[in-house]
């Protein structure tokens, strides 16, 4: 039986890690991920887990700590956000390129400067080439499944690689929403134990790790790093089956919400997700046929099915809330649209650059997104591809 | 452990290029990074035993009898520390060819 609670989205970060019981997290205060670590450590103090909690000095040390421990042997886990995430970047591909299964609690913040402290993603945007594997959750509820099974898909024999799960900074971070929490037990035993093939502290199998990789090598390791996220996919769904067996909630690699019959469509990830339900709810009452592509796996990233799942549609717009600055597009616009591309689905699209530092997005701006679309598929004319939503600026002509 | 060198293909390669075994540094020989080489002359050697300790290679092979052998030229890098150690000449540096 699911254990009904409230909790914020920290909490719920941090329950689904007491639930796990790490053998190592190793992690550094940074605002809005701070609660995370604050409250595992009350754990640790309490006998909670049997964690071994190493408060670093940096965020570089903490990824390097969490590198440390996983290729000894055992399971590290750790959160941050923005800044602390740019400070681990090094570490970061470190992480990946070794293949330890390591786990981020990402709570989304702008990367300074000048300096917020406010959500938008920015900071997993800038290590969507490290090659982790990323999942983006709407709520406290989503945050907290995809930690339970973060483990599974990230350890996978096929995969081996890190992964983060993202929530929104403050957004969900800091609200208190009801959630359903498992019980200990049946997450120990749906998480299992972690047992490598090879690490460190087997003394019956001396090993070299992250030995010196030349012209000859890099390129074949970089190869097999590309095919385990290849191989993520498949094992994302396989382990989302077996937790909808446990808790009935259900998972893909995204939601398709009304998406079916729509004629017009939003991408987005994250709590904006939840405001654009509302919208969708409220527009098609109005008999409007608007819906919703709600991607959770941006890493891999869902080349065909995205494809699939937009190609009936008469316009879409993608909602990026960091823009790349590349006087071209956001980062999810950019996949979408190469999806879209590669597929042979020839359908009008837009891209909104929103929410950066914490700006909040509104249900009407979300319902002008849609108008916007209506417009696109009476006139047959995109004009603007790259625009923002909620940015002041003075009219134009 | 199977060997592994630069006509493996990847699916052959370990993940990560984690090697699976102690002491493979002696597979990978460094020797051809040198571009002057160290000339035992060991007609003025004393066996004095200041020039192998200095070695960061290794590459001074020191027998049973605790006596000095010619370099090891698979791993020395021709770095010119135990020329500069030796105090009797013993050792002098030439340019590779």
């Amino acid at each position: 039986m699911s254990i009904r609670e409230r909790l914020s989205g920290n909490e719920a970060a941090a329950t689904a890690m007491r639930q796990i019981n790490p053998d190592v997290v190793a992690a550094f205060p940074i605002t809005p991920s701070t609660e995370i670590p604050q409250y595992f450590s009350t754990f640790v103090a309490n006998g909670a887990v049997d964690t071994e909690f190493v408060a670093v000095e940096s965020e570089h040390s903490a990824m390097s700590a969490c590198i440390g421990a996983e290729a000894a042997g055992g399971r590290a886990m750790t959160a941050t956000s923005a800044n602390g995430l740019s400070f681990m970047w090094e570490m970061i591909y470190i992480a990946s390129s070794l293949r330890l299964p390591i786990v981020l609690s990402l709570v989304n913040r702008a990367v300074s400067g000048p300096l917020n402290i406010h959500n938008d993603h920015s900071d997993a945007m800038g290590v969507r080439d490290a090659g982790w594997i990323m999942l983006f959750s709407e709520n406290n509820q989503e945050a907290y499944d995809n930690l339970l099974m973060a483990h599974r898909i990230a350890e996978n024999e096929k995969v081996m690689l890190p992964l983060m799960v993202c929530q929104d900074g403050f957004i969900t971070s800091h609200s208190v929403e009801n959630i359903l929490l498992e019980e200990d037990e049946k997450v120990k035993e749906f998480v299992g134990e972690y047992h490598p093939k090879h690490y460190l502290l087997n003394q019956d199998e001396p090993i070299a790790v992250g030995p010196l990789d030349v012209q000859s090598y890099l390129f074949e390791h970089k190869a097999q790093q590309a095919e385990a996220m290849k191989n993520a996919k498949q094992v994302i769904l396989d382990v989302a089956k077996d937790f909808e067996k446990m808790t009935g909630r259900k998972y893909g690699l995204f939601e398709e919400y009304k998406l079916d019959d729509a004629e017009v469509a939003i991408v987005c990830m994250n709590s904006t997700a939840g405001t654009t339900k509302a919208v969708v709810d409220e527009l098609r009452e109005q008999g409007k046929k608007v819906g919703l592509l709600k991607l959770r796996v941006f890493r891999p990233f869902p080349v065909d099915e995205v494809a699939e799942a937009l190609g009936h549609l008469k316009a879409i717009a993608v909602l990026d809330k960091a823009d790349s600055l590349n006087a071209a597009g956001g980062a999810l616009f950019e996949d979408v649209t190469s999806a879209m591309y590669v597929n042979k689905k020839q359908v009008p699209a837009i891209n909104y650059v929103y929410g950066i530092g914490g700006r909040d997005t509104r249900a009407d701006e979300i319902e002008k997104v849609y108008n916007d679309l209506f417009e696109i598929v009476k006139t047959g004319d995109v004009k603007n591809p790259y625009r923002y939503l909620g940015l002041r600026k003075e009219a134009e002509d | 452990m199977t060997n592994i060198d630069s006509n493996t293909p990847m699916e052959k390669m370990t993940p990560g290029g984690d090697i699976y075994e102690a002491g493979n540094a002696r597979e990978f020989k460094t020797g051809d990074w040198r571009s002057v080489r160290p000339v035992f002359l060991s007609d003025k050697c004393k066996q004095c035993g200041l020039c192998f300790p200095v070695c960061p290679d290794d590459a001074i092979p020191v027998n049973k009898e605790m006596k000095r052998e010619d370099f090891n030229y698979d791993y020395c890098k021709g770095c010119g520390v135990c020329a500069k150690t030796c105090p009797f000449g013993a050792i002098e540096m030439k340019e590779e060819e």
